[in-house]
C-alpha cells in the first residue's frame, strides 16, 4: 500500500473540502477499497473517512424511501420498510457478499465499487485500460467466462460486480451527488456510463463529488418485486447472470415491468427493450422469453462467456414467471 | 479517542495503512486472529466489532477509533471456554483450526443478528420478524467462512447445539456485552 493521509469528515461539506486534494478518495467500509490498494491497483494520497455521514433510512415525501449514503449494506437489507415495500433490493443485497462484508460496506461504496477482473486486479501481470489507460485488454483474448455480453467495448469487458445497484436500476433509485459545485441528482441507469474508449471512466461523478443519499420512490401497492441470482457456488460469489424484476399484472395483462440484469455488462443493464416488449401484453411466458430474446439480441458473447446468453433469458423468464405467479 | 479490545483500551497505529488485523497480531500480541486470504474472501480475519461480526483485514484500524473489538481471547474467561469452543471441540468442528476464531467470532454476530430478526438470501419471508435458524439458513450466514480442511459438518452441528441450548452468555461478564446475543 502506498502511503497515504486520513482524515474524518463529519458532514458533507467537510468531507468535500477535505476531498478537494489531488488524488483524495472518499472511504466507506474499505471492502474493497482497501483491498484495491493492497494490490496498487489504487493509489490515493489522502483518504477522507465518510462513514461519519448520514446513514439514515426514512421516509420520503413522495413516499418513497430515502438511504444515507453511509447506511450499511446490512441496514438497509435489514430494515422493515425496505423488506416489505422493496423485497426486490433487500434480497439483493442479501445475495452479495457476506454477512461480515454487509456489516462494514456502505451503501456508497457497493454503487462505487468496482469491477472483480482478474487482469483489472493484477497491477504486476497484465494489461488493463481501466487500470492504466491505453494499456490494452488481456481479459479479451484471455479466460473471461465471467465477463459482459453486453454494453461492452473492444477497450474493456469487464462487467459491474454490484448485486444492490441491479436492483436500483430497476426500482428507478436516484442519487444525489453533491460537491464542489453543489447538489445535483442522478437516475441511478444513468450514474454508471459504458467503456466505450475509456473504460477508466466509470460514473459521471465529477472531481470531489460525493454520493450522499439515495432516493428510492414509491411502488405500486400492486406491483411485486424480486432478484435472483446465479452464480458458481451456492452462496459468497459474484453474479454469472443476475435478474431484478418489478412487474405488476393487471386482469392478466402486463401493466408495469423494470427488468434489470448483473453479471452481463459494465454496468447494472436496465433491460429497456425487454420492458418495451412486455408493456401491455398478455403476462405468459411465451411473452417473457420473448422479451428476454429480444434484449439479448445483440448480445456478442466472448470465447469463454456464451452460456450467459441462454443463462439470462432462462433467469428472466423464472424471475417474471414467479412474480405473475397465478397471473399467467 | 483509543479504541477497546476485550476490553481494554490500546493506541491506534500512527500510519493509517495498518488493517485492524495486523494492529491485533503484530502490536498488541493477539494471534489468535488468523491472517487467511488477507482480501476479504476467506472469513479467518473475523472479529466483533460493537457486536457486529466484521472482517479485520479490511479494516483500517484507524477507522474503528472509540469501537469495542472483541477477539477470540476475549471469549474465554475466569469460566474457562465459552460455550461456542466446548462445542466446536465436541463435535469436531475444526482440523488445523486456523479458520475456528473466525467461525466463532462470526457465528457469535450471527446469533446477534438471528435474535433481532434479521433475514438472509434463503429466508422464505423477508417480512418475517423471527428467524428460525434452520441447516439452510445456519449454512448461508455462516458463508463467509470457508474451512479447507472440511469440517463444515462439525461447524454446523456445534454453531446449532449452541445456539439451540441458549447458551450464548459468555462466561465473564464484563467482556461479555458485545457479544452476548
Amino acid at each position: 500500500m502506498t502511503p497515504f493521509s486520513y482524515a474524518r469528515a463529519g458532514d458533507a461539506a467537510e468531507a468535500i473540502q477535505l476531498g478537494a486534494k489531488d488524488r483524495a478518495k472518499y472511504l466507506g467500509g474499505g471492502t474493497n477499497l482497501v483491498d484495491l490498494m493492497r494490490e496498487t491497483v489504487e493509489r490515493p494520497t489522502a483518504l477522507v473517512d465518510v462513514t461519519g455521514l448520514s446513514s439514515l433510512i426514512e421516509e420520503s415525501d413522495d413516499g418513497g424511501l430515502s438511504i444515507g449514503a453511509a447506511a450499511k449494506n446490512a441496514a438497509v437489507a435489514e430494515h422493515l420498510a425496505v423488506r416489505q415495500r422493496y423485497p426486490v433490493l433487500a434480497k439483493a443485497i442479501l445475495a452479495g457478499a457476506s454477512a461480515q462484508i454487509r456489516n462494514m460496506a456502505t451503501v456508497g461504496g457497493n454503487i462505487l465499487q468496482r469491477t472483480r477482473c482478474t487482469y483489472f486486479y493484477d497491477e504486476d501481470g497484465s494489461h488493463c485500460n481501466k487500470r492504466t489507460a491505453g494499456d490494452g485488454c488481456d481479459a479479451i483474448g484471455g479466460f473471461n467466462r465471467l465477463h459482459a455480453i453486453l454494453g461492452a467495448s473492444s477497450a474493456c469487458v469487464a462487467t459491474h460486480p454490484s448485486d444492490m445497484c441491479v436492483a436500483l436500476a430497476a426500482l428507478d433509485a436516484t442519487l444525489h451527488l453533491q460537491g464542489p459545485g453543489g447538489v445535483r441528482i442522478a437516475p441511478l441507469t444513468e450514474f454508471h456510463t459504458l467503456p466505450g474508449a475509456h473504460p477508466e471512466i466509470e460514473t459521471v461523478l465529477q472531481p470531489g463529488e460525493l454520493i450522499t443519499a439515495v432516493a428510492l420512490p414509491p411502488l405500486s401497492a400492486k406491483a411485486r418485486s424480486s432478484y435472483r441470482k446465479v452464480r458458481d457456488r451456492a452462496s459468497y460469489a459474484f453474479a454469472l447472470i443476475s435478474v431484478a424484476a418489478v412487474l405488476e399484472v393487471e386482469d392478466g395483462v402486463v401493466k408495469d415491468v423494470r427488468l434489470a440484469l448483473g453479471g452481463v455488462a459494465p454496468k447494472p443493464w436496465r433491460a429497456r427493450r425487454a420492458e418495451a416488449a412486455l408493456r401491455g401484453a398478455r403476462a405468459s411466458e411465451g411473452a417473457f422469453l420473448a422479451a428476454a430474446a429480444a434484449e439479448l439480441a445483440d448480445a456478442a458473447p466472448l470465447r469463454d462467456n456464451g452460456f450467459k446468453i441462454e443463462l439470462a433469458k432462462r433467469t428472466i423468464v423464472a424471475v417474471l414467471s414467479g412474480l405473475a405467479g397465478d397471473s399467467v | 479517542m483509543p479504541i477497546r479490545i476485550n476490553g481494554t483500551e490500546a493506541e491506534l497505529p500512527a500510519d493509517p495503512r495498518v488493517s485492524l488485523l495486523d494492529l491485533l497480531r503484530e502490536t498488541l500480541n493477539l494471534p489468535g486472529t488468523k491472517k487467511g486470504c488477507n482480501q476479504g474472501a476467506c472469513g479467518a480475519c473475523t472479529v466483533l466489532v460493537d457486536g457486529e461480526r466484521i472482517l479485520s483485514c479490511l479494516a483500517l484500524a484507524v477507522q474503528y477509533e472509540g469501537r469495542n473489538v472483541v477477539t477470540i481471547e476475549g471469549l474465554t474467561g475466569e469460566g474457562g471456554l465459552h460455550p461456542l469452543q466446548k462445542a466446536f471441540i465436541a463435535h469436531d468442528g475444526l482440523q488445523c483450526g486456523y479458520c475456528t476464531p473466525g467461525q466463532i467470532c462470526s457465528a457469535l454476530g450471527l446469533f446477534a443478528e438471528v435474535a433481532r430478526g434479521a433475514p438472509s438470501a434463503v429466508s422464505a419471508d423477508l417480512a418475517a420478524e423471527t428467524v428460525v435458524l434452520s441447516h439452510d439458513e445456519l449454512r448461508e450466514r455462516m458463508s463467509g467462512n470457508l474451512c479447507r480442511c472440511g469440517a463444515h459438518n462439525g461447524i454446523v452441528a456445534a454453531i446449532a447445539e449452541t445456539y439451540e441450548a441458549g447458551r450464548l452468555a459468555p462466561p465473564q461478564s464484563s467482556q461479555g456485552q458485545e457479544v452476548a446475543a
